[in-house]
């Protein structure tokens, strides 16, 4: 893989917590590269830090140590504004409890990232596109006639795959999904697996973070976490990692 | 845009809203309606005092008087922002209504109605005689007998009765006794002829709505005041002049101007016999001339208003407690904005709009129930009266009719204002929290 190729690279990457008087050292130097237009799968037991990775890897957090470029760019060099707008425009986050928000339809949690990323006069002009995006989102997720009900209307599997839209909403380089099935059951978590390979075939870069070895078979390559690095396996996916 | 979608979804969808709304609605109301009856009744109570002392008084509290006051009114009356001026003699005297058994101490005012008419507005408070002042003092069927105008509180008194209702004026008589007084202050008059005494029958009855001076104050004719009190005689004095200016002409600008003029009078007259009489003498807005009655219904204002104060902190304690509840809940929400983007300042932005509306829409209730409550006030005091005898205000003390009701627009800006900004005020820590939380944090499992 050339450097070029690279959309996400994480070097040496360190991250403490302080709980009282111990430090909790979540991750211990880890190193990953993840090439544009592929499909990893982090895994590791419960509390290896497989979450605290991806939160970093999207900007939501900041590592105690280590670096993290994103297309080339040190995310840690981002002022507040571009580390905004980098999660607005560049990244999609799926998380396991789906995060939508109960107060808007399901149409509006969908394009609510086209709203936020612009003023008030920047939305009404190009509203009409960004309905009509959520709307086609929502088609290819088959939630076509569910866009105006609440979340609490819809099942799991149906909540997910709101929230897979609206990760989608602004056409993100890279999609993030924090146990993207963990909450759902094995069927519904494999119509969700779909989509995300159905994704990942049509070019979206998929980084995600699961606990179950199953499910991320299903993944380009998958990465194990154990002791806050990326563990060396002869694994058919895992050249790139501890470069 | 999703500020304003997400704060009114807000509000329509979490019931705690309700109670900030409510509180704010609760505290607009109260104040809007006490503030406009105060409000009503501090000016209404000014204008009172306006109207009875006219724009200017120069005069002197010194119950000898001052001298050369009628060539000060010369002068007055040809300046160009002149209306009207009128001498007055001021003093204290024994009233005895003829039959009564003991004295009475009243303050007597000498005045020449028609004069004094066009410098204040004395006849608008007359009962009989409002649309005739010049007879003010006469006493029905017989010329020749002296009149005297009684404050209504001082009449009822007397009478049992406000109003003498019958078109021919009883024939009440009071002997009215005063100590002359010399120019140097000395008794005019030695051994036992020291006491002028004279007897004045009721001819009309003032009601200027100002309890105290309706309560204590005896008018009479200039004149008659005059030898009573010792100022007759070669040289004249008078207690004071009452001045009323050119409608155009700015209060505090005449005064100036009476001001500069007495200043120079005052130099002119250095050399004359009695020019000592006249550094006594002051020039006060009518403000200040009676400002020993309005100063403590202003305080009482202002007292008010700073209870009120407390009422609006209330109000801010209540928002921020329902505001920490909200956005406790809404952590989660919040996690979520931020995990696309959203910055720290959109968050304060969206609390504080939600808070917005909260004041908006809790001051928009408060103020039409504030109105309907005004506008319904009197009837509502008449029911209470007619059915518990309970008057919402003493007419004793604050001696007005009806119940000041007219809803002033800067009042009600400023009550909205301070609504908002409490409202503003109580979400900031809420909202600042809120702005400062980690996405990571409210995004956990362990969170949810």
């Amino acid at each position: 893989m050339s450097k070029d190729d690279l959309i996400l690279k994480a070097e040496e990457l360190h991250k403490y917590y302080r709980m009282g008087a111990t430090e909790v050292r979540v991750l211990k130097g880890l190193n990953l590269n993840v090439a544009k237009g592929e499909f990893v799968a982090i895994i590791g037991a419960s509390g290896s830090g497989k979450s605290t990775l991806l939160h970093i890897l999207g900007a939501l957090d900041k590592p105690t140590k280590g670096v993290v470029t994103f297309e080339k760019r040190d995310l840690s060099r981002f002022r507040a504004s571009e580390l905004n707008k980098f999660r607005n425009r560049m990244v999609g986050f799926v998380f396991q409890f789906y995060h939508l928000l109960d107060e808007l339809t399901v149409l509006e949690n969908v394009y609510l990232p086209a709203m936020t990323g612009r003023s008030v006069i920047g939305w009404l002009a190009c509203r009409r596109q960004a309905k009509n995006r959520a709307k086609e989102l929502l088609a290819q997720l088959g939630l076509a006639e569910r866009i105006r009900h609440k979340p609490y209307q819809l099942s799991g599997g149906e909540r997910q795959r709101v929230a897979i839209g609206r990760a989608l909403m602004n056409e993100p380089r890279l999609l993030l999904a924090d146990e993207p099935t963990g909450n759902l059951d094995s069927a519904t978590g494999n119509g969700i697996l779909e989509v995300l390979e159905k994704l990942n075939k049509a070019g979206q870069t998929v980084v995600m973070v699961t606990h179950d070895e199953r499910i991320a078979q299903r993944a380009g390559r998958i990465v194990t976490l154990v002791d806050g690095k990326i563990e060396h396996k002869n694994h058919k996916h895992s050249r790139n990692e501890q470069q | 845009m999703y500020k304003v979608i997400l704060a009114t979804r807000y509000l329509l969808k979490r019931r705690i809203t309700y109670f900030a709304v409510l509180a704010v609605a609760l505290c607009v109301f109260i104040v809007v309606v006490v503030m406009t009856v105060m409000a009503g009744l501090v000016n209404e109570f000014k204008e009172k005092n306006h109207l009875f002392a006219g724009d200017c008084v120069v005069g002197t509290e010194s119950l000898v008087g001052f001298a050369y006051y009628e060539d000060f009114i010369k002068l007055l009356e040809q300046q160009d922002f002149i209306e009207a001026v009128s001498p007055a003699i001021k003093s204290f005297a024994l009233k005895r209504r003829r039959g009564a058994e003991q004295d009475d101490i009243v303050e007597i005012m000498g005045i020449d109605p028609v004069r004094h008419s066009q410098a204040t507005g004395f006849g608008d408070t007359l009962y009989y005689h409002k649309n005739n002042v010049s007879k003010t003092f006469d006493v029905a069927n017989d010329p020749n007998l002296a009149g005297c105008v009684l404050g209504d509180f001082m009449l009822s008194q007397d009478t049992s009765n406000i109003y003498l209702s019958n078109a021919n004026l009883p024939r009440i008589a009071y002997s009215i006794s005063c100590f002359p007084l010399t120019a140097r202050g000395a008794l005019a008059q030695a051994g036992t002829d020291m006491v002028n005494t004279k007897t004045f029958y009721y001819s009309d009855q003032s009601s200027t709505g100002l309890p105290r001076v309706d309560g204590s104050l005896v008018y009479l004719p200039f004149e008659e005041a005059q030898q009573l009190c010792g100022m007759g005689g070669s040289i004249k004095r008078a207690s004071r002049l009452h001045i009323k200016f050119k409608p155009h002409v700015k209060i505090q600008d005449g005064c100036e101007k009476v001001r500069s003029l007495w200043q120079k009078f005052r130099q002119d007259m250095a050399n004359e016999t009695q020019a000592y009489s006249l550094d006594t003498v002051t020039v006060q807005s009518w403000k200040l001339y009676r400002r020993a009655s309005i100063a403590p219904m202003e305080n009482e204002q202002t007292e008010m208003s700073v209870m009120f104060g407390f009422v609006g902190i209330t109000t801010v304690f209540i928002v921020l407690v329902v505001f920490y509840m909200i956005i406790s809940h809404k952590s989660k929400d919040i996690g979520i904005l931020k995990s696309i983007g959203v910055s720290n300042l959109d968050i304060i932005e969206l609390f504080s709009g939600y808070a917005f509306l909260v004041s908006i829409i809790g001051s928009g209730i408060g103020l039409f129930a504030g109105w309907i409550f005004l506008l319904k006030i009197n009837p509502i005091e008449d029911w209470l009266f007619e059915h518990f005898g309970f008057q919402l205000w003493d007419r004793t003390i604050y001696a007005i009719g009806d119940i000041p009701n007219k809803v002033e627009f800067k009042i009600l800006v400023i009550i909205v204002a301070s609504a908002i900004a409490a409202c503003l005020l109580g979400a900031l820590i809420p909202t600042l929290q809120a702005a400062r939380q980690k996405p990571v944090e409210t995004l956990q499992v362990g969170q949810l």
